[in-house]
C-alpha cells in the first residue's frame, strides 16, 4: 500500500509536474494576475497553441518546441487583439467588467473548443519527436524524457520572465501599472499600451507552453477545462502576480496531485486542483506569496 | 393585488392550463421531450437570476445544483424508491443547504474570486459523485421510469407538467423578490456592499436568503431529470455547459427583471434544440459561444434592456 | 443647553485601536461625544480620520478598545445594526447605489433602517423621502438616476441618504471636498440646520473656515493619535497642530 519508494517517486514526479504547471500558468498570473483580467479562457488559448504545435508538427516534422517558438509571435499578435478588444467593450465601460468579463472570456472558450473540434475532431492527438517515449532510470525510478525536457523549458521560462519583468523597462512599466495606473500616466506613459503589451506576453509564452502540454500528454479539445483549476489554482495560491510565487505554488499542486493519485487513484485527481483553489479563497484569500488588490 | 399581480397570475394559470392540455391532446412523445428541457432551462435560468442577476453574484455553480438534485433523486429512488413529490422535495432541501453554503462564501470572496470558486465547488462534487459506486460512478447509472399516474399517459407526459408547475413556482418567486423589499436590498448591495450596509440593509443575511432561494429551485429542477433521461451519469449531470448556458440565458434576456432570464432561456432553448436535432450538439455549443460574446459585448443588459432603450426613444420621439 | 460635564456622552470610544498589517492606523483613541454636539475632525491626510469613522460604522472590525454608542456596546455589531440604532455616514468618495434614482436610494434606507413597530403605507413613505430631499435642495432631482448626479448633488444625495435613516448621529466624511465655496456654504447650511434639530454630527473637514464656523468642539488626529482636542480657536491655536496640520 504506502512505501516510502512510492511517495518518493510520487514527489519527483509531483516536482516535474509541477514545474510544467508553472509554465502553463505563467500567463494568467500576468494577465489575471497583474492586469485583473478575468481570462478564463487562457487554458482553451493553451490548448489552441498545443494544436499549432501538433498542426507544425504533423505537417511539416517541425520539432514541437520549435513549432512552439514559431507561433510565438502569431499568439502575442492574436493577444494584442485579443486586449484591444477587452478593453474597448469592458474596461473603458467601467464597472462590472469583472461579471460580464468573465462571460465574455467563457464565450470564446467555448468558441475556440468547437472550432477545434471541427478542425480537429474530438480524437486524442499527439506529436513525435525523439526525446519522447524514452526515460532515464535510477534504481526503481523511472522518470519519463518528456516531463525532464517540460521541467528543463518551464524553469527556464519563469526565470527568463521574471528577469523580464525585474530588469527591463517594459517589465517594469507593466509591475508599475498593477500598482498605480495613475502615477504612471502622470510620468507621461500610457498605461493601455503598457497592459495591452503585457497581455500580449501573456498569450506569447503559451507558444512554448503549449508545445510542453502535447509533449507531456495527448491533448484533445476539452481538455481546457481541467487546466481551469489547475491555472487559476496555481495564480490564486501564488499571490497575484508573482512569478516566483508561481512556480513554487506550481510545485505543491504537482506534488499533491501525484501523492493523491499514487495514494487514491487516478479518478479523484480533477478534483485536487480546485479544492486546494476552495482552499486558498477561502482561508488565504491574498495567496501565499504576494499581494491581492 | 394590483392590476399587474392579476394579469401575472391569469396568465401563469393559462400557462398551466395550456401545458396541462397539451397532455390530454397531444399523443406524439417528442413535443414533450423538446419542451420539456425548455422548460428545466427556464426554472434554472430563473433561480440563477435570482443571485447571480439581482444580488450580482454570478455563479458558475449551475450545474453543481442540477447535478446534486439529479443524484438526490437517483439515490432516493435507489435506495427507498421515492415517489418524484419526495426526491423533488428533498432535492430542493439539499438544494437550500448547499445555497446556504454558497451563502458563507460570499463572506470571504466577491466579484470573480467568487466566480472561480463556484467552478471549483461543482468539480470537487462532481468528482465525489464519480468515486460514489452506490449511484453507479463514472459509468453512470440507468433508472426504470415508474408507470405514469393518473391522468397522465406517459412518464414523460407527467414530468413536463412538474416541470411547468415548477416554472410557475420559480418566475412567481422571482417577480415577488425583485418587487419586495428584498429585491430592493439586493440591488443595493449588488450596487455597493458596505454602502449598503451602511443604509441598514442586512446584507448577509439577504445573500443567504438568495443563495438558499436560488439554490432550492436549481436542485428542485435536476432531481426529474434522472428520471427524463431514465439515466444518469456525473459528467453528463455536472456538465459545465448548463452553468455557461444559463448564464448566457439570464444575460441574453436581462439580469434586473424576472422576465429576462424566461425570455432568454426561450430563446436560447429552443435554439439549441432545434439544433442539436438538425446539425450537432457541437454547432450547439459554438452557438452558445457566439450568442454569449455578442449580447456581452452589444447588448450588456440584455433583450430587456433593448426593449425598455426602444421604448425611451420612441416616447422621447413623440413628447 | 445644560452643562455637558453631567451628562452621558452619545458616544465614547474607548482606546481604540486599528492596525493594517504591522501598520498601526489608529492608536488608542479615546473620546467622547456629547449628545447634540457639533464636532469637528480634522488632521493631515493618512491621520485616520477615514478609518475612525470606518470603526464607528463598522466597516472595520478593531483589534482592541470599545465603541458604546448611547450606554450600548456596539464594538461587535455589524454595520446595518448601528444603522439601525442611529448611527448614518457618508462617504468621503461618494457611493451611491448607482443603478437606482435618487429617491429609491432613500427608500432602501426608509425600508431597512427604520424599525417601527407602526405600519407605514407606502404614501407615508414617500412624503417622508420628498420632505428630506425637498430639505437638501434635491426635490427636483427625486427621479434621476444617481449617475446623471453632479458632484455637489452626490453629497448631498448621500446626506439626504443618512438623514432617511433617522440618524442620531451623523458623520460627514469630507463632504465638502471639490466643492465650490458657494457649494461650500450651501452644504455647511444644510449640516448646520441639521445639528438644529437634535442630530449630533461629526463633520471631517480639510476647510478651516467650515469647521471654525460650524464646530463646537475640534479634536486633531496625527498619525493615528489625538494631539489635540478643544475649543475650535484652541486648537488651531495648538502648536503641534499648526506643525503637524498646517505644515508650518
Ligand atoms: N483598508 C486599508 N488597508 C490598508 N491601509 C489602510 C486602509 N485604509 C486606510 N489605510 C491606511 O490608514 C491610514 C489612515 O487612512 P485614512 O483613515 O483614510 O486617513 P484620512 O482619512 O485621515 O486621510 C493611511 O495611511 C492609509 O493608507
Ligand atoms: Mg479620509
Amino acid at each position: 500500500m504506502f512505501s516510502f519508494d512510492l511517495l518518493l517517486d510520487a514527489v519527483v514526479s509531483g516536482v516535474l509536474l509541477g514545474c510544467f504547471y508553472a509554465a502553463v500558468s505563467l500567463g494568467l498570473s500576468l494577465s489575471f494576475g497583474l492586469l485583473d483580467v478575468p481570462n478564463v479562457a487562457h487554458p482553451a488559448f493553451l490548448v489552441m497553441a498545443s494544436y499549432g504545435v501538433f498542426f507544425l508538427n504533423e505537417s511539416y516534422g517541425v520539432d514541437p518546441l520549435l513549432a512552439g517558438l514559431l507561433i510565438t509571435p502569431l499568439l502575442f499578435v492574436f493577444g494584442l487583439v485579443a486586449y484591444r478588444l477587452y478593453y474597448q467593450t469592458f474596461e473603458k465601460r467601467g464597472s462590472d467588467a469583472g461579471v460580464r468579463g468573465i462571460a465574455f472570456f467563457f464565450g470564446i472558450a467555448f468558441i475556440i473548443e468547437v472550432l477545434l473540434i471541427l478542425q480537429f475532431g474530438v480524437d486524442q492527438r499527439s506529436v513525435t519527436a525523439s526525446y519522447i517515449g524514452k526515460a532515464w532510470r535510477i534504481g526503481d525510478m523511472r522518470i519519463p524524457f518528456r516531463l525532464l525536457v517540460a521541467f528543463a523549458v518551464a524553469a527556464a521560462l519563469t526565470i527568463l520572465l521574471t528577469l523580464y519583468l525585474s530588469r527591463t523597462f517594459m517589465g517594469r512599466a507593466i509591475r508599475a501599472v498593477a500598482q498605480d495606473q495613475e502615477a504612471l500616466r502622470l510620468m507621461g506613459a500610457d498605461p493601455i499600451r503598457i497592459k495591452q503589451w503585457a497581455f500580449g506576453i501573456s498569450t506569447a509564452v503559451l507558444g512554448i507552453a503549449g508545445a510542453l502540454l502535447i509533449i507531456v500528454a495527448p491533448v484533445n479539445p476539452t481538455l481546457d477545462r481541467s487546466y481551469i483549476g489547475r491555472t487559476f489554482c496555481v495564480v490564486v495560491m501564488a499571490g497575484l502576480g508573482s512569478m516566483s510565487g508561481t512556480l513554487v505554488a506550481a510545485i505543491i499542486l504537482g506534488v499533491a496531485e501525484a501523492i493523491v493519485l499514487t495514494m487514491f487513484g487516478a479518478s479523484w485527481a480533477p478534483a485536487i486542483s480546485f479544492a486546494m483553489l476552495l482552499g486558498v479563497l477561502a482561508v488565504r484569500p491574498q495567496g501565499l506569496f504576494g499581494r491581492r488588490s | 393585488m394590483n392590476r399587474g399581480g392579476t394579469q401575472f397570475w391569469i396568465g401563469a394559470i393559462l400557462f398551466l392550463v395550456a401545458t396541462f392540455a397539451m397532455t390530454q391532446i397531444i399523443g406524439n412523445q417528442y413535443p414533450f421531450f423538446a419542451c420539456y428541457v425548455i422548460l428545466q432551462f427556464i426554472v434554472l435560468a430563473v433561480a440563477w437570476n435570482i443571485l447571480g442577476g439581482y444580488a450580482g453574484y454570478v455563479n458558475f455553480g449551475t450545474s453543481a445544483f442540477f447535478g446534486v438534485g439529479v443524484y438526490t433523486a437517483v439515490f432516493l429512488f435507489k435506495a427507498a424508491g421515492a415517489p418524484l413529490a419526495v426526491q423533488i422535495a428533498a432535492a430542493a432541501v439539499v438544494g437550500a443547504l448547499m445555497g446556504f453554503a454558497l451563502g458563507l462564501l460570499t463572506l470571504r470572496m466577491q466579484g470573480i474570486f467568487f466566480s472561480i470558486a463556484t467552478i471549483a465547488l461543482t468539480i470537487v462534487i462532481e468528482t465525489s459523485i464519480t468515486n460514489w459506486r452506490y449511484v453507479g460512478g463514472a459509468a453512470g447509472i440507468q433508472m426504470q421510469q415508474p408507470v405514469a399516474m393518473e391522468p397522465f399517459n406517459s412518464y414523460v407526459q407527467m414530468l413536463f407538467f412538474i416541470q411547468a408547475l415548477l416554472v410557475v413556482l420559480a418566475v412567481a418567486t422571482s417577480r415577488y423578490i425583485q418587487n419586495s423589499w428584498i429585491g430592493r436590498g439586493l440591488q443595493a448591495l449588488k450596487d455597493d456592499e458596505l454602502a449598503a450596509e451602511c443604509t441598514g440593509v442586512p446584507t448577509l443575511r439577504l445573500k443567504l436568503l438568495a443563495c438558499v432561494i436560488s439554490g432550492a429551485l436549481m436542485c428542485a429542477a435536476g432531481a426529474p431529470a434522472a428520471m427524463y433521461l431514465q439515466y444518469a451519469d456525473p459528467s453528463s449531470a455536472f456538465n459545465l455547459n448548463y452553468s455557461v448556458s444559463v448564464l448566457a440565458m439570464s444575460l441574453i434576456g436581462g439580469t434586473a427583471h424576472w422576465a429576462g432570464p424566461v425570455i432568454g432561456a426561450i430563446l436560447l432553448g429552443t435554439t439549441q434544440q432545434l439544433l442539436t436535432v438538425t446539425i450537432s450538439s457541437e454547432v450547439n455549443v459554438l452557438v452558445l459561444g457566439v450568442m454569449l460574446v455578442l449580447f456581452v459585448v452589444g447588448a450588456p443588459e440584455g433583450i430587456i434592456g433593448l426593449i425598455g432603450k426602444a421604448r425611451r426613444n420612441r416616447n422621447e420621439g413623440e413628447g | 443647553m445644560m452643562s455637558p460635564e453631567t451628562e452621558a456622552p452619545l458616544l465614547r470610544i474607548s482606546t481604540l485601536t486599528k492596525r493594517f498589517g504591522g501598520f498601526t492606523a489608529l492608536d488608542t483613541v479615546s473620546v467622547d461625544i456629547r449628545p447634540g454636539e457639533r464636532f469637528g475632525l480634522i488632521g493631515p491626510n493618512g491621520s485616520g480620520k477615514t478609518t475612525l469613522i470606518n470603526c464607528i460604522s463598522g466597516a472595520f472590525r478593531t483589534e482592541a478598545g470599545t465603541v458604546i454608542f448611547r450606554d450600548e456596546d456596539i464594538t461587535r455589531l455589524p454595520p446595518h445594526i448601528r444603522t439601525r440604532r442611529g448611527i448614518a455616514r457618508s462617504f468621503q468618495i461618494p457611493r451611491p447605489f448607482k443603478s437606482m434614482t435618487v429617491a429609491e436610494n432613500l427608500m432602501v434606507a426608509l425600508d431597512f433602517a427604520v424599525v417601527t413597530d407602526e405600519v407605514v403605507s407606502s404614501a407615508q413613505r414617500r412624503d417622508t423621502m420628498m420632505s428630506i430631499l425637498t430639505r437638501m435642495g434635491l426635490a427636483s432631482k427625486a427621479y434621476v438616476s444617481t449617475a446623471k448626479l453632479s458632484q455637489v448633488e452626490l453629497r448631498k444625495m448621500e446626506l439626504a441618504r443618512a438623514m432617511a435613516t433617522h440618524p442620531k448621529l451623523l458623520i460627514s466624511d469630507e463632504a465638502m471636498a471639490g466643492l465650490s465655496s458657494s457649494e461650500v456654504d450651501e452644504v455647511l447650511d444644510l449640516l448646520m440646520s441639521l445639528a438644529g434639530q437634535d442630530i449630533t454630527i461629526i463633520m471631517i473637514e480639510h476647510i478651516m473656515q467650515a469647521v471654525m464656523r460650524f464646530s463646537d468642539r475640534v479634536m486633531c488626529l496625527e498619525a493615528g493619535k489625538i494631539i489635540a482636542i478643544g475649543k475650535p480657536a484652541e486648537v488651531m491655536a495648538n502648536q503641534r497642530v499648526q506643525e503637524a496640520y498646517l505644515g508650518t
